[in-house]
C-alpha cells in the first residue's frame, strides 16, 4: 500500500516540524533540551521509515546516529555542562513568544511556496518533504536568533542539522558518506561549542551573548 | 416508508438529547474520581453532581437588588443554547432529525452566543469578580474562536461540507487515510476545548473564590436553580466537546440510516466508551500539569491557532498536488 507509506512517511515529518514550534516555544534550558533530543528521535524514525520505503538499508545508519547521538549523547552532554557551568535556567528571548510563533508560520509559508515550483517534476513525497525539511532548517535559524544564551543557539543550530539530514533521507540515491560528513561536521562544531562556552564563561561570567556587545566596543 | 423514517430520526433525536442530558453530570463526576484517585484521595462518590444539582434546584433564588432581566433569563438562554448544540453532534446515530442543521459553524455560533449571554450576565450587577471573569473569558474567547474556525475550514476543505452528519460518513468510508491536516487540527481542537471548558492549564475547574479563577468568577452572583442551569450547561459543554472531537476524528461505531438495532446498541455502546476514555484521558492530563499563569493564555491559544493555521496550509498544498 504505497498511500499509507506515504502518510506515515508525512506524518513523521511534520512531527519533526512541529517539534521545531515546540523548540521555539520554550523559556526552560532543560525544557528546551529535552524537546531537541525528542526531535532527533523523531528524526531517527522518519529516516528509518525512509529507509524502509525506499528499500535502502543505509538510511538504517543515518537512523541510528540521529537516534544514538543527537537524540542521547549531545543532550546528555548539554545537560551536564548546564549543570556544570551552573547557570541560569532560564532563557532570554530576544522576541517575545507570539512574534516569534507567527515568523515561524510566515517561514513554513515560505518555504513551501519557494519548494513546490522549483521541484515540479518530482513525486509528491519528495516535494512535501523538502518543504517540511525546508521549514525545519529555517525555523532552527530563527531559534538561533531568537536566543540570546549561548546554549540555546546552539540547540537551535543541532535542530537546524536536523532540518539538513531531513532533506537527505527523503530525496532518493543520497549516498551515506554525504550523510556522514554532515553528521561528523556537526558533532565537531559541538566540541568546539562547548570548548567556547568554558571559554566565553572563563572570561565573562555568563553565557548570556548580548553581554558580550560591549565588549566588541558596541554600545547598548 | 419516508414517514417511517422522518418518525424514527425524531425518536433518535429525543433519546440523543435525553442520553445527553442524562449523561453530563456522570462525566463531570467520573472525570472528578480518576483526578481523585490519581492523587490518591477516595473522592466524591459517582453520582455527586446529579445531588448537587438537584440540591441546588430545590434552593431558592437570591438575585442582587439591581439584576435586570438580562440576569434572570440567562441561565435558560446558555442552557437551551448549549442541550441544543449538543443535539446537533452525531454521538450513536447520524439519523437525527436535526441533521440538516447539524452544520459546524450553526454549532460556533450556538456556543458563541451562549458565552455572550454569560459574559454580559457577568457584567450585569456590577460587581468586579463578574467584570473580570467576564473580560477574561472574552479574551480566551477572542482566542480560541479563530483556532476553532481554522480547524472547521480543515476538515471543510477535506470533507468539502460542513454539515456533521456527512463528515462522519466520509470518515467512515476511509477515503481519508492518515492526514497530517488532520493531527494538527485534532491537537488544535483539544487546546481549544481544554480552553473553552475550563480546564487546568487555563482555569480551575475545582476552585472556587480564588484570583486567577476564569468562569467561577463570572457565575459568582448566581443562585439556586440558575446556577443549576449554569452549571448543567458546563457539563453539556465538555460532553458536546468529546462527542465533537469523537465525531469528527473518531467516528467509529456511529450507525448510519437504515442500520438496524443491532448497530444502534453498538454505537450507543461504543458512544459511552468513548466518554470513558476521554474522561480518563482528560483527568491524566489534568493531574499531570500546572495551571498557567493568565498572561500565558495568548500564547496557548496562539499556538492552537497557528497548529490549525498551519494544517490548513498544509492541506492546501497537498490539495493542490
Amino acid at each position: 500500500m504505497p498511500s499509507i507509506h506515504y502518510d506515515i512517511a508525512h506524518l513523521l515529518g511534520a512531527l519533526v516540524l512541529l517539534l521545531s514550534f515546540a523548540l521555539l516555544y520554550q523559556r526552560r534550558l532543560f525544557a528546551l533540551i529535552k524537546m531537541f533530543a525528542i526531535q532527533s528521535a523523531a528524526l531517527g524514525a522518519a529516516a528509518a521509515w525512509q529507509g524502509y520505503i525506499q528499500d535502502a538499508p543505509h538510511l538504517y545508519v543515518t537512523a541510528v546516529l540521529a537516534l544514538g547521538m543527537k537524540a542521547v549523547v549531545i543532550p546528555v552532554a548539554l545537560h551536564r555542562i548546564i549543570v556544570k557551568l551552573n547557570i541560569a535556567r532560564t532563557i532570554d528571548t530576544a522576541l517575545g513568544v507570539g512574534p516569534t510563533m507567527i515568523a515561524g508560520v510566515s517561514l513554513v509559508t515560505l518555504s513551501i511556496l519557494l519548494v513546490l515550483p522549483v521541484t515540479s517534476d518530482v513525486t509528491a513525497l519528495t516535494r512535501e518533504d523538502l518543504a517540511l525539511a525546508l521549514s525545519v532548517v529555517l525555523l532552527g535559524l530563527l531559534t538561533m536568533i531568537t536566543r540570546r544564551n549561548a546554549i540555546g543557539q546552539v540547540v537551535g543550530f543541532m535542530s537546524l542539522e536536523n532540518g539538513l539530514i531531513l532533506a537527505a533521507v527523503g530525496v532518493q540515491g543520497m549516498p551515506l558518506i554525504v550523510e556522514m560528513l554532515v553528521a561528523f561536521a556537526v558533532m565537531v562544531a559541538f566540541i568546539i561549542f562547548g570548548i567556547f562556552f568554558f571559554h566565553i564563561r572563563e572570561r565573562f561570567d555568563t553565557l548570556d551573548l548580548h553581554d558580550l556587545d560591549s565588549f566588541r566596543g558596541e554600545s547598548r | 416508508m419516508m414517514v417511517v423514517q422522518a418518525l424514527l430520526a425524531g425518536v433518535f433525536q429525543v433519546v440523543q438529547m435525553a442520553l445527553l442530558l442524562l449523561l453530563a453530570p456522570g462525566l463531570t463526576g467520573l472525570v472528578r474520581v480518576i483526578k481523585a484517585r490519581l492523587l490518591g484521595r477516595r473522592g466524591p462518590p459517582l453520582v455527586q453532581p446529579y445531588l448537587d444539582l438537584l440540591r441546588l434546584l430545590k434552593k431558592e433564588v437570591v438575585l442582587a437588588e439591581n439584576a435586570s432581566w438580562l440576569f434572570r433569563t440567562t441561565p435558560y438562554l446558555v442552557f437551551t443554547a448549549i442541550w441544543l448544540a449538543a443535539a446537533l453532534v452525531p454521538t450513536f446515530s447520524t439519523a437525527l432529525a436535526l441533521t440538516a442543521t447539524a452544520d459546524l459553524i450553526a454549532l460556533v455560533a450556538l456556543l458563541a452566543s451562549a458565552r455572550f449571554f454569560l459574559a454580559l450576565a457577568g457584567m450585569d450587577v456590577g460587581t468586579s469578580f463578574g467584570g473580570l471573569g467576564s473580560s477574561r473569558e472574552m479574551m480566551i474567547a477572542t482566542l480560541a474562536e479563530p483556532a476553532m474556525l481554522m480547524v472547521i475550514f480543515s476538515v471543510a476543505i477535506l470533507v468539502r461540507t460542513t454539515s456533521l452528519s456527512l463528515i462522519v460518513d466520509f470518515m467512515l468510508s476511509g477515503g481519508v487515510g492518515l492526514r497530517v491536516s488532520l493531527a494538527l487540527a485534532l491537537i488544535s481542537l483539544l487546546m481549544v476545548a481544554i480552553a473553552e471548558n475550563g480546564r487546568v492549564p487555563i482555569d480551575n475547574p475545582a476552585t472556587h473564590l480564588e484570583l486567577t479563577m476564569v468562569h467561577e468568577a463570572m457565575v459568582l452572583e448566581y443562585s439556586g436553580r440558575h446556577l443549576a442551569l449554569i452549571e448543567a450547561a458546563g457539563m453539556m459543554k465538555l460532553v458536546l466537546y468529546m462527542a465533537l472531537i469523537a465525531c469528527i476524528f473518531l467516528p467509529w461505531g456511529i450507525a448510519a440510516p437504515n442500520d438496524g438495532p443491532v448497530e444502534l446498541l453498538i454505537g450507543l455502546v461504543t458512544f459511552v466508551l468513548k466518554l470513558v476514555a476521554g474522561a480518563v484521558l482528560l483527568a491524566m492530563f489534568e493531574t499531570g500539569i500546572a495551571k498557567m499563569r493568565v498572561f500565558r493564555y495568548g500564547e496557548f491559544l496562539g499556538g492552537a491557532l497557528l497548529l490549525s493555521l498551519l494544517g490548513a496550509i498544509f492541506l492546501y498544498v497537498s490539495t493542490g498536488l
